[in-house]
């Protein structure tokens, strides 16, 4: 499922016009910690999140995750925005906890 | 590699305390890497924990010198500050202990896995420190081992 699919599916909203909207996401990871985001989610990961920084769009780009998923309404802080962008970053808002993101996502993958 | 050297050296400085900034060298060293044709995990492997070192310089060192040599079979990294140095090393690399402070934890750093995280995703890593005078270490991916 791309990542486009997946926003549609999960009625997430795009944060800016997705960078990689044919990027594949293939499993998922939720956690805030960055370096335990970064030791531990997957290539390809939607990772649930309300990290909303210039240091959470490293990490994701470090970690080869295919979006980043900011819940609970979390705010981009800022030059995350324009980061991510850069960096080709997909990001998608949701005002779900983490908990029912990761949830909805899970569904989408048949996880 | 790609162009034909036998080795690319880069070097970078980290600044003290900037988190927005920390992050740059593993960003410059993923890009130069993929482009280059090395295996996704290796470069994985190298720009995490390239990334693990730039946030610690940062953190806990007041900032520091980076300098990473690649070759065909290797991707090495030293990593060497003035910082206030570690008393105790190996409680410093057990997972989940961390002396940052609070305002860097409120940014999502602190975990205590960034020493862990350094050892876990290289092929070699070593570390000295010595208290008020620094730390110094060197890693390095294998590329054949990735």
């Amino acid at each position: 499922m791309t990542v486009e699919e997946l926003s549609k599916a999960c009625g997430f909203i795009p944060a800016f016009p997705l960078p990689d909207p044919e990027r594949e996401v293939t499993c998922g990871f939720c956690g805030d910690l960055l370096s335990w985001a970064m030791g531990r989610a997957k290539e390809g990961s939607a990772w649930c999140t309300v990290m909303g920084s210039v240091n959470a769009v490293a990490v994701a780009s470090l970690a080869d995750a295919a979006v980043l998923v900011l819940c609970h309404e979390a705010a981009l802080m800022g030059d995350a925005a324009a980061r991510a962008q850069q960096q080709g970053i997909n990001i998608l808002r949701t005002d779900l906890p983490e908990f029912e993101a990761a949830a909805a996502v899970a569904k989408q993958l048949g996880i | 590699m790609a162009n034909g050297e036998e080795k690319i050296v880069l070097q970078y400085q980290v600044p003290g305390d900037d988190f927005t900034r920390a992050g740059e060298a593993s960003a410059d060293l993923k890009a130069r890497l993929k482009r280059l044709g090395f295996p996704a995990a290796a470069v994985r492997k190298a720009a995490i924990s390239l990334y693990e070192g730039e946030i610690n310089l940062a953190i806990h060192a007041g900032g520091g010198e980076i300098r990473v040599e690649v070759t065909p079979e290797r991707i090495e990294m030293w990593l060497d500050d003035e910082g206030p140095g570690i008393p105790d090393i190996a409680l410093a690399m057990s997972e989940g202990y961390s002396t940052a402070p609070d305002e860097v934890r409120s940014l999502g750093f602190g975990a205590g896995m960034g020493l862990p995280n350094m050892k876990k995703y290289t092929d070699s890593f070593e570390i000295t420190s010595e208290v008020g005078r620094g730390t110094h270490i060197r890693m390095a991916v294998e590329i054949g081992r990735s």
